[in-house]
């Protein structure tokens, strides 16, 4: 996906140290003291953690902790919120995605995302998964780009008979995986998922998680969700945020408390505030 | 509450039933006269309303009719205007007059006009000081009366810098001047209708600024945009103010062209025949209103069946 003239993204696997022992996996970012700010007001305050490859990593946390502003700094769509700046680095794989030369249209080339509320285009199922690729200028069949897309987000035999109907025919969970078949479409690396099944049925939330699971094969995920029982079924890592008031108690921000493997949050987690949430007595 | 149902028999069941049908009665209560003669009295206010505007709209098309109908034929189409012969004058060369300046002021506006909306709606930067006065004034500008445009366009585009002279294409461009302010307004408010959540999708794919306006916002808002055109050319179909001042010569009788030579439109020729004092040229007068309306719905049908397909599209 690389254009003459854009700074090339280098892909290499990196060490890392985790609870003191080294281990040999493969990195996708890799944030280093991240702060967002809007304005003057501070929302998500020193994020350093590392996301890998292929995995799902879940952020949670309760409502207004900074999760969804995080989310969306991996792929710079907090550009388009005026007087919104990130601080720190966030490196996509050997690339800082901050760096002046970066040009946020191409990292969001790589870096995918689902939002919590469905929102196909006003258009037909097919022009909706062509979309990305045809603005990309991917030159190959459109039929089979759309077609491969479609089978890879589990819509395709539900879907095939009316490729050219309107988008907004189906189902709110039909139209999140149509979402999600958009997204993959482009062949990004990475899928940003936001709430992806706040807004649907557990049936249809259910079907989702199992697409997750299988889209893991190929894609690295990052899901935002409100849901812990979610994020304890489908991810390999989990980062809890909380709000954290500063010294004086005027301001407050997102920070990360706790980031490990999932099973270590939900069985046997580090500080006890993680205990407290997971365990459902507070947040 | 009232119901058909045969009151049940047994005991308790009626007394049930019984208290059930009185309870729902006093726990609502009763609306008082005052509330129900409101009630009927306000839809009738408004009903009176809406007579007296249709009825004042209504007598103006049944006068033109009535005295025009007998007047319609071929010649009126196809012949030239007389002051000699009123019975076989005609409008040819205010219809052709129309239609051209009609045809310049659409391509005018359309760019003119969807262009500046977007600037507006996705580019200009709210804070400035600039972009805030442009936002207040076009507002503003909507509203002035047809004359001063006339003053306008006689002032700068007939003489003054641009100096086109007393061409057609000077009307097109006074009267697009008119009519823009509208275009603008009627684009602006259907680019804001597209929902954010379509654009942050179509960035989110790698889509640029471009892309998403070009492919989903555009797209989206055309049928807004050809409403504020459709009521664009309404307008200025029927201006003759300002084509009277910017010398859209009232009795011309050869055939107009776009870039030179004298012309005249159709409210001006009407206007002309009106103002005589023979019955038959009032008439007259009345036929080509008849006519003039037939242009406009012919102009306006083709603009909505084009709005229509950009709306099935999705």
């Amino acid at each position: 996906m690389d254009e003459s003239g854009a700074p090339a993204i280098q892909v290499a696997p990196s060490e890392l140290h985790t609870h003191g022992h080294i281990e040999h996996r493969k990195k996708v970012f890799e944030l280093n003291k991240v702060s967002v700010y809007y304005g003057d007001t501070k929302a998500v305050s020193d994020v350093s953690l590392d996301i890998y490859h292929r995995n799902i990593t879940a952020l949670i946390g309760p409502s207004g902790c900074g999760k969804s502003t995080l989310l969306r700094s991996l792929n710079r769509m907090n550009d388009l919120i005026p007087g919104a700046r990130v601080e720190g680095e966030v490196f996509y794989h050997e690339s800082n995605l901050y760096d002046r030369k970066v040009n946020p249209v191409q990292v969001r080339k790589l870096i995918g995302m689902v939002f919590q509320k469905p929102n196909p285009f006003p258009k037909s199922i097919y022009e909706n998964v062509a979309f990305g690729p045809k603005s990309l200028g991917m030159k190959d069949d459109m039929d089979d780009i759309v077609e491969q897309a479609l089978r890879d987000a589990a819509l395709w035999d539900e879907v095939k008979d009316r490729l050219h109907t309107n988008a907004y025919g189906m189902s709110g969970g039909q139209q999140q995986r149509l979402c999600i078949a958009r997204a993959i479409a482009t062949q990004p690396e990475v899928i940003l998922m936001d709430e992806p099944c706040s807004a649907l049925d557990p049936v249809s939330t259910g079907k989702i998680e199992d697409l997750m699971v299988e889209l893991k094969r190929n894609y690295s995920i990052v899901i935002v969700t409100h849901n812990m029982q979610q994020a304890a079924r489908v991810s390999d890592m989990t980062a809890l945020l909380m709000v954290e008031l500063d010294s004086d108690e005027h301001n407050r921000w997102g920070e990360v408390i706790e980031y490990d493997d999932t099973n270590k949050i939900f069985t046997n987690p580090r500080d006890p505030r993680t205990d407290q949430y997971v365990s459902g007595r507070i947040g | 509450m009232v119901t058909n149902e045969k009151t049940p028999r047994t005991g308790r069941t009626r007394l049930a039933v019984a208290g059930a049908r009185a309870g729902s009665v006093s726990v609502f209560g009763k609306s008082s006269p005052g509330e129900r003669a409101g009630s009927v009295l306000f839809p009738a206010v408004l009903l009176l309303a809406l007579t007296l505007a249709l009825t004042g709209l209504a007598s103006l098309l049944v006068w033109s009719f009535v005295k025009g109908y007998p007047r319609l034929d071929a010649n009126l189409i196809f012949n030239a205007p007389s002051t000699l012969f009123p019975a076989t004058a005609g409008f040819r060369p205010a219809i052709l007059g129309t239609l051209y300046i009609i045809a310049g002021v659409i391509v005018l506006i359309v760019p003119l006009g969807v262009g500046a909306a977007i600037y507006l709606e996705e580019y200009a930067n709210r804070e400035r000081w600039y972009n805030r006065l442009i936002e207040l004034n076009i507002q503003n500008l909507a509203g002035v009366p047809s004359i001063v445009f006339g003053i306008l366009g006689l002032a700068f585009i007939v003489r003054g810098p641009l100096d086109l002279g007393f061409i057609a294409a000077s009307a097109s461009i006074t009267l697009a001047l008119l009519v823009l302010p509208t275009v603008i307004l009627a684009a602006r408010e259907a680019i804001r209708a597209v929902p954010p959540s379509i654009r942050e999708g179509s960035l989110a794919l790698g889509a640029t600024q471009w892309q998403t306006l070009s492919r989903q916002v555009l797209p989206a808002s055309t049928p807004g945009i050809l409403t504020g055109v459709i009521l664009a050319i309404s307008r200025a179909i029927g201006e003759a103010a300002p084509l009277l001042m910017i010398g859209a010569v009232t009795f011309v009788m050869f055939d107009p062209s776009f870039f030179s030579g004298g012309y005249t439109a159709l409210p001006v020729q009407i206007y002309n025949y009106a103002v005589r004092p023979q019955e038959e040229f009032r008439n007259l007068a009345a036929a080509g209103i008849i006519v003039m309306l037939a242009v406009l719905l012919l102009m306006n049908s083709f603009a909505v069946w084009l709005r229509n397909r950009y709306e099935q599209r999705w």
